[in-house]
């Protein structure tokens, strides 16, 4: 009995991988026909898909995405400690603690309101023209300034989410055996709320590590700019699919690790006995 | 302090509510409660659902302000703004009907988290501390598992124990049998039965009539945020005097709880 049934599944299994193959084939091989017979291929793919223009740009904005990694990196070490504590300050309780929550709410409010591509713009040009000594002048610099000021006020939205998915009642007995309010949400709240949004917050990271890119409008020559430059001084498309392979180099394992993590930390949960 | 003598009577109560009140939003739930607890003695108080019995263990461990009245421990009052609550909740205990045991903490870690951070205490004393008691009640081999990992009954016994860590001069049990399947109530009402052998002052809110009947010192019956009457087990269950806690116990008998 339960022999023929995997045979049975056997020959159901083989057949449906023999039509998930066809199909594939059949798609993917029909999309591919459609664009290479269109009327205008030759000369799309002489400027979008040319290997000698391929080579000559790929060193370029090879090195100009390096610089993408550097400002990614930076702002992986800022990004989550800066939400953090505006996360905090908003989950402060007591009438005492209304400036400094006030604050938090005006800070994701405006960084989180205006568009990225503004601020990457406003705080670029803007901050170095005012000529304030004390502050540094470096497009670098205020470029990564507006990516971590924007990303912190969505991560910091993230994170309040999980703290507020954590039940009152974890703080009540936080709060009963003796901890302090800041203790409760250090050692009791915090712990449940960021594996709560563990997820979210790599979701943001992939989304993150393609909008280093917007910095490119302040001149700054990272990948996308020096894709630019290769296009303006050849009029060739090529070098911007060498930048887009760059991102989905990084990317596409990223995402597959956002999915194998997030698989696991549902298998996990699900096995608990109560 | 004079009027309070141990050798007079009125022996000062461990634990005394004076007329509190308590209002959530415009319901008024505590309604001029009024209790005292002797030390070493087991109050139970029963009630229907709504009656105050939460709130009442609530306000005693300050998690919640009341809005009127007074609370004393030993004579002091604890309620009085400008009382440092971190300091008063040290010296209470409270396990509440869902356990709340911390999910992302061992049993052990969830025992010794309050004293570590809150009392100071070295890691290793604690620990010592927390697998004597562990052990006590039969939940040495579970010492390194997470909550999720161990039954509703265990989990109840170890937020016992995490209450008793800071040795409380009170304990507060809310409702700690109710969210227990029914086979599991047995291991947690020992441990209660035990802790009052040992003449730890306790108040229960409880639907465990039988439990009440055994294990108190003194039932009081709550109803719409006051106590509305109280007495030994044998004299409130047998002849109560009021008619809402007659009806109250004669819903509980048809429901086959006593």
């Amino acid at each position: 009995m339960f022999a023929s049934t995997s045979t049975l599944l056997d020959q159901e299994g083989a057949r449906a991988a023999i039509i998930a193959v066809v199909s594939t084939l059949v798609f993917f091989g029909g999309a591919i026909a459609l664009v290479v017979t269109s009327p205008n291929w030759p000369r799309v793919r002489d400027q979008f898909f040319n290997p000698d223009d391929f080579a000559a740009a790929a060193p370029n904005v090879v090195r100009g995405f390096w610089l993408n990694l550097e400002l990614f990196g930076w702002s992986m070490l800022v990004i989550p400690f800066l939400a953090l504590v505006v996360a905090v300050m908003r989950s402060l309780r007591g009438p005492a603690f209304l400036p400094i929550r006030l604050l938090a709410v005006a800070f994701t409010d405006i960084f989180r309101g205006i568009p990225l591509i503004l601020l990457v713009l406003l705080l670029g040009f803007g901050v170095p023209a005012l000529q304030i000594g004390f502050l540094p002048n470096g497009a670098q610099f205020w470029g990564l300034a507006a990516l971590s000021l924007s990303y912190s006020a969505y991560t910091a939205e993230i994170y309040r989410s999980g703290i507020d998915a954590v039940p009152e009642s974890q703080r009540s007995s936080a709060r009963a055996v003796g901890l302090t309010q800041w203790q409760a949400l250090r050692f009791a709240v915090l712990p449940q709320a960021i594996r709560n949004v563990v997820p979210a917050l790599m979701n943001t990271v992939v989304s993150l590590q393609k909008d280093v890119a917007l910095v490119s409008i302040l001149g700054i020559r990272e990948a996308v700019r020096e894709a630019q430059i290769y296009t303006t001084r050849t009029f060739n498309y090529t070098s911007y699919l060498v930048a887009a392979a760059l991102f989905l180099a990084i990317s596409i394992p990223l995402t597959r690790f956002v999915d194998w993590y997030t698989a696991r930390d549902r298998a996990q949960r699900s096995q608990s006995l109560v | 302090m004079a009027d309070h003598n141990r050798d007079s009577e009125a022996s000062p109560a461990k634990l005394e509510l004076v007329d509190v009140h308590k209002s959530y939003g415009s319901r008024g739930v505590l309604n001029g409660m009024s209790l005292a607890v002797a030390e070493h003695e087991v109050v139970c108080l029963i009630g229907p659902s709504g009656c105050g019995k939460s709130t009442l263990l609530r306000c005693v461990d300050l998690l919640d302000p009341i809005d009127g009245g007074q609370i004393l421990m030993d004579g002091v009052e604890i309620s009085a703004p400008g009382v440092d609550s971190n300091a008063v909740r040290r010296r209470i205990g409270i396990v509440f009907q869902s356990f709340n045991l911390f999910p992302h903490l061992t049993v052990l870690d969830n025992v010794t988290l309050g004293p570590r951070r809150a009392h100071g205490v070295a890691k290793e004393e604690a620990e010592d501390r927390a697998m004597e008691l562990l052990n006590r009640f039969g939940l040495g081999e579970k010492a390194d598992a997470y909550p999720n990992r161990i039954s509703g009954g265990q989990n109840q016994r170890a937020a016992i124990v995490r209450s008793l860590m800071g040795d409380p001069e009170i304990l507060l049990l809310d409702e700690v049998t109710s969210a227990l399947d029914p086979e599991l109530v047995g291991e947690v009402l020992a441990v209660i039965r035990d802790l009052a052998d040992r003449g730890l002052t306790m108040v229960l809110a409880t639907h465990e009539m039988g439990f009440a009947r055994d294990v108190a010192d003194r039932v009081g019956f709550l109803h719409e945020g006051r106590v509305l009457e109280h007495g030994p087990p044998a004299q409130l269950f047998s002849s109560p005097t009021q008619p809402r806690t007659q009806q109250f116990l004669a819903r509980v008998i048809e429901a086959g709880r006593l």
